[in-house]
């Protein structure tokens, strides 16, 4: 198709880092119904994606189903994104994360809230992909900055963003003052936004 | 508003709102662009939350991911010279601003990442102006400038465009009513005097009257002035 676009593979160097294959531009590209450039960003993001849809709604068949929408509405979307307002992952992943969270709100809600945070926050599976080496340097990286967090700003940030709670919810499970756990999930995102460095 | 609803940046930025307060929270982005910034930055740093989750998806995933944009056409782009008309005309738009639909004007009043509605909005007025049944109204207020309200009753919507009214101080606007049974409901604001088009909310088609009065900032949950202008809408 087009020649001139960089060939992105995903696969780490042997020695070193990935190609970083600019998303920004492969959104722009799939705005304008570009195929292969959308194909090119779901190798880049959907593990991410993927991974985020697991987390928050759990069963993995509806996190598929979530994934495939998120997926379509971000095609559908791709002309909205804006560079000057944030970087083109976290525009994807508020996409996803909408979506991931309006499945868990709808009906079934309430079976799913039976089983507890903790036990079900472990059993993650990190991925034996490619660009697992990076993953997991990433996830180190995170990981350090959430303890820079207090213990009731990680809770109540990770009940919210993984949890899929409002911050009512969050105030109800922490045993905090109704109006307390929102001002403790955005002082945990300031602080792990800078402490990461990012959206400055 | 309250100064406490900028507290709610980080739960909007993780969806932690429940859907009242944050359609309360995206009115409150509409004009305040502090909060609008902050939550772009804490949406990066709740992206970067997802790093601790990345999980290999099956890989029919992609096959079925790939097939399903096929069929779909991705959305045009959200014209920039409406965004910005819409920031030198209306400056400070109202937080009640958001029920009514400011023509030409880009109708970003929601949160631009998720910004569905700008091109179906666009035409709501075209629409009522060009129905088959729309009716017109003109009138030119004492104090200066015109009104013209057209109403398509089988739409059961009416859009009012003002021209060259008197400006206001800072602590008034112009509202916009609408007629039941003798009660006057409020069905949006006109906030630029010089030149507007809005579309009425409410229930236009089986209104009795439309009228523009002259109200405290934010718009009176009733008038409290008598109407600069009163539209009767003949009934069949």
């Amino acid at each position: 198709m087009d020649p001139l676009r960089p060939e992105v593979t995903g696969v780490p160097s042997s020695e070193g880092a990935p190609a970083a294959p600019d998303l920004s531009e492969l959104l722009n590209l799939s705005a304008r119904g570009d195929q292969a450039a959308f194909a090119l960003l779901y190798d880049a993001m959907a593990t991410r994606v993927y991974g985020l849809a697991v987390r928050v709604v759990r069963d993995p068949a509806q996190a598929e189903e979530v994934t495939q929408e998120a997926f379509l509405e971000i095609w559908k979307m791709a002309s909205r994104y804006d560079v000057a307002r944030g970087s083109a992952p976290a525009w994807m992943l508020t996409i996803v994360h909408r979506k991931a969270v309006d499945r868990v709100r709808s009906a079934e809600a309430a079976t799913r809230r039976d089983t507890t945070y903790h036990s079900q926050n472990q059993a993650v599976d990190h991925d034996t992909t490619a660009d697992a080496a990076h993953a997991s340097f990433e996830a180190r990286r995170v990981r350090a900055a959430l303890h820079s967090l207090t213990a009731v700003q990680r809770e109540a940030l990770e009940l919210a963003y993984f949890g899929g709670y409002t911050h009512t919810e969050v105030a109800t499970m922490l045993d905090l003052p109704v109006g307390t756990a929102k001002t403790r999930i955005r002082d945990g995102l300031i602080r792990l936004r800078d402490t990461m460095g990012v959206g400055a | 508003m309250s100064s406490d609803i900028h507290t709610l940046s980080g739960a909007y930025a993780v969806d932690a709102l429940d859907d009242i307060e944050r359609a309360k929270f995206e009115r409150h982005l509409s004009e305040c662009s502090t909060c609008l910034a902050e939550v772009d930055s804490l949406r990066e740093a709740a992206a970067v939350l997802a790093d601790t989750a990345f999980m290999a998806p099956p890989a029919a995933l992609r096959d079925r991911v790939l097939a399903g944009i096929e069929t779909v056409r991705p959305l045009p782009p959200v014209v920039s010279l409406a965004t910005e008309r819409r920031k030198r005309r209306f400056p400070a738009l109202v937080a009640a601003a958001a029920v009514i639909t400011l023509i030409g004007a880009g109708v970003a009043v929601t949160q631009p990442w998720q910004d569905q509605t700008t091109q179906v909005t666009l035409t709501a007025a075209e629409r009522i102006l060009q129905a088959p049944d729309a009716e017109t109204w003109t009138k030119s207020p004492v104090t200066g400038g015109t009104i013209k309200v057209t109403r398509s009753r089988s739409l059961n919507q009416a859009v009012v465009q003002a021209k060259g009214l008197a400006q206001l101080p800072d602590d008034k606007t112009y509202q916009l009513w609408l007629q039941h049974d003798g009660e006057m409901v409020t069905a949006g604001l006109l906030t630029d005097a010089s030149g507007a088009t809005v579309v009425l909310d409410g229930d236009p088609g089986t209104a009795q009257a439309t009228a523009v009065s002259v109200e405290p900032a934010g718009g009176s949950p009733k008038p409290t002035n008598f109407p600069i202008a009163t539209f009767e809408f003949e009934q069949v």
